[in-house]
């Protein structure tokens, strides 16, 4: 089996932070993994992305083939559109649904929400909402982790959970239980 | 154990457990994380392995070739384009050889991910005549730091250790090995002068190790064949395996090459197996060239140069699919809408209120030019500034604004931040101070390496002194704070300077907020622990 995800978002939103969890719990489940990601210039607010490939048989190439990535999982609308060429036909998109504008061209909502609404596999949330509401505004990656998370077939969301715990653990237990707070209202607020 | 590392990461704790005893370095993008990993990491302070940043690649060259001589292993770590800083002490390590191992790590960014240019580190480890290697993958790259200083030693020379960015910047589980006690051979008892006579015996000395490079690259278990299928050779170089084997797995018929000099029988064992070799190797079409000149020009040799592989940008998994033949997958159409997101000065950032005051001086002159440098602050070439008239290469603000004063041009300002200026500013502030070139310079002081991360700068709270010490007149260097509500006397006083008839120094200084930020996070958390 493997899993080949486009991790994408703005400089600063949080994504390396994703990546981090799923590498963590990847690990410990003895999965093969690479993570490419775009350090230095692009980090001043430009598009982040991050290759991110999980497989139990060996993994060669760091970097996703065009056309083969099983999902992206995006912070925000317009950037998992940047990343489509890399989807496979049977791919799903999961992304924020707020727009991050500090762009003039930014397209018009109207327009950025039919043109996600036509692809096959969809699923959008407005995870800077969910994350406040969860008590945790700083969460929305782990509201964007936790939508996903139910789509990763190669790791459970409990496998998912352990990580974040291990990963936060150093910041203290109410950091750790905000970030699971905020993972568990994206994995439940699907269902709502 | 295994563990979870970038690139970078692999090729620190490699270093750290081949013994290492410190890394020279100047932080640049992919190469950072290296010498980031060694402060970081326990071990090596407790076994006080030096690992602070340096003010240039080329004391940081230079002071790794001095711990060489002292007996210890040596680690300098570059991106590609601190090779040209760096080239004096590294072509003439080659020619003083070295005492303990000694390692150069440069760094490569095809696509120029974050840099001015694509340039191939493998020509300047056969400029200088000395072996590179060329990790794959994480693990490669761990292991080689060991086989590296053994080969630096062995050879008496420095050995470079070329990565591209995909390789620093990805991460991947590496088996670890027992580290090695801390390497020393003690002081050096042969003497280093390079006087033309002795230099003559030492370069004399280089050539014969030729054949010794050779061998060693011929019996590299890092240079490997694997038989596949058909009658196509590839010559697969580092990283570059790993598309090919992602394209063909187990039928390509591949030598990996990750020791130079290029292991010139297996490659001629290869050319005989097959037809034709196609060449795919991330960067410049380096080995290609070597390969053509090798097998003679009826030899089909494919690759970039023959347009089999796009001749720039780096190598991806798609490009390397259709070079050999391996049709893609079904793909969407990139969406219409999606709008370009470039990198932008943060919101509050000192460098935006010293373009904001800039523009609105030099506004009021009939024409002018900002020569910009190499930092966070070339991002006010882009909008809303649209600032810059050049950006070249570290340092250049401040030379071609005097070039341009020479040539009678005013106004003629150089824009150039306070790491960049003690890498390569300072001697260009003292041409122009002999020289009374009519400039203007803003050195925007952030108090720190912003671009690369926030690591500390050379100069902090030297500034004013290095420029009246270079000779600039004191009450012509001026410090401002660059804030929204400063800047009718930042406006004032750039407005006086740049009318000055002679070299003149702004300071505008006010901590970036990225480090200021972390701070305040660092400090709130020993307030909570405490």
């Amino acid at each position: 089996m493997k899993k080949d995800i486009i991790l994408c978002g703005v400089g600063g939103q949080g994504i390396l932070s994703i990546a981090t969890i799923i590498g963590e719990a990847a690990t410990r489940a003895g999965l093969n993994l690479k993570q490419a990601e775009v350090h230095g210039m692009s980090q001043r607010g430009g598009n982040v992305q991050s290759h991110l490939r999980l497989s139990d048989k060996t993994i060669y190439s760091d970097l996703i083939a065009q056309g083969s990535a099983d999902m992206i999982i995006s912070m925000e609308p317009m950037e998992s559109l940047r990343y489509l060429p890399y989807l496979s036909k049977e791919g799903r998109v999961v992304t924020g649904s707020k727009p991050f504008v500090n762009i003039p061209d930014y397209p018009d909502t109207d327009t950025l929400m039919a043109e996600l609404g036509a692809l096959s596999a969809v699923d959008m949330m407005d995870i800077d909402a969910v994350a406040r509401d969860a008590g945790n505004p700083r969460g929305a990656n782990m509201v964007l982790l936790g939508m996903a998370a139910r789509y990763f077939s190669i790791l459970s969301p409990q496998e998912l959970q352990d990580a974040i715990r291990t990963v936060f653990a150093r910041k203290g237990e109410s950091v750790v239980e905000a970030n699971l707070k905020a993972f568990r209202a994206g994995l439940e607020g699907l269902d709502s | 154990m295994k563990k979870l590392l970038l690139g970078d990461e692999a090729i620190a704790l490699g270093a750290i457990h081949a013994g290492l005893g410190g890394v020279y370095a100047y932080p640049g993008t992919p190469s950072t994380e290296i010498t980031e990993y060694i402060q970081a990491d326990a071990l090596a302070r407790e076994r006080e392995v030096h690992s602070r940043w340096c003010t240039n690649e080329k004391t940081a060259m230079e002071a790794a070739l001095g711990m060489s001589y002292a007996g210890k292993r040596a680690l300098v770590c570059m991106k590609h384009v601190g090779m040209n800083v760096a080239a004096d002490a590294f072509v003439n390590s080659a020619i003083t050889g070295v005492h303990g191992g000694l390692v150069v790590v440069a760094a490569d960014d095809p696509s120029m991910h974050s840099s001015q240019n694509e340039q191939d580190s493998r020509f300047y480890a056969s400029f200088a005549m000395v072996p590179a290697m060329e990790p794959g993958n994480q693990q490669e790259a761990y292991d080689m730091m060991r086989a590296a200083f053994e080969l630096s030693e062995q050879l008496r020379e420095p050995v470079v250790l070329r990565i591209v960015t995909r390789l620093a910047h990805s991460r991947a589980a590496v088996e670890v090995s027992e580290p090695m006690e801390v390497q020393d051979r003690g002081i050096c008892q042969e003497r280093w002068v390079l006087l033309p006579g002795i230099a003559r015996g030492r370069y004399a000395a280089l050539l014969e190790k030729q054949d010794d490079m050779l061998a060693s690259s011929e019996a590299s278990i890092y240079n490997k064949v694997e038989k596949g299928e058909g009658s196509l050779g590839i010559i697969a170089c580092g990283i570059a395996y790993n598309y090919v084997k992602e394209a063909l797995g187990d039928k390509a018929n591949v030598l990996k090459v990750s020791q130079y000099p290029l292991p010139e029988s297996k490659i001629c064992q290869l050319a005989k197996e097959n037809d034709a070799i196609m060449v795919v190797e991330d960067g410049q079409p380096v080995v290609e060239q070597q390969v053509k000149a090798l097998l003679g020009a009826d030899y089909p040799v494919k690759g970039r140069l023959t347009g089999d592989l796009p001749r720039a940008g780096e190598l991806t998994p798609d490009n390397v699919a259709k070079a050999l033949g391996v049709e893609g997958k079904e793909t969407m159409q990139p969406s219409a809408i999606v709008a370009p997101r470039p990198p932008q000065l943060c919101q509050g950032c000192g460098h935006r209120d010293v373009y904001t005051a800039l523009n609105q001086v030099l506004a009021t002159y009939p024409d002018y030019r900002v020569f910009g440098d190499i930092g966070c602050y070339t991002l006010g070439a882009l909008p809303p500034f649209k600032a810059l008239a050049s950006c070249v290469d570290m340092g250049a603000s401040i030379t071609m604004a005097k070039g341009a004063a020479d040539a009678g041009f005013h106004p003629s300002v150089a824009i150039i931040g306070d790491s960049t200026f003690t890498h390569s500013g300072m001697t260009g502030l003292l041409d122009a101070v002999n020289d009374g070139s009519n400039i203007t310079v803003v050195i925007s002081d952030n108090l720190t390496t912003g671009m690369t991360g926030g690591q500390e700068s050379a100069g902090t709270s030297k500034y004013e002194a290095i420029c009246t010490a270079l000779g600039v007149e004191p009450e012509h260097v001026r410090v401002v704070v660059p804030l929204p509500k400063n800047m009718d006397e930042i406006t004032r006083i750039l407005k006086e300077e740049i009318d000055y008839p002679g070299v003149s120094v702004i300071i505008p200084r006010r901590e970036c907020i990225q480090t200021a930020a972390r701070k305040a996070r660092e400090a709130r958390k020993l307030r909570e622990n405490s």
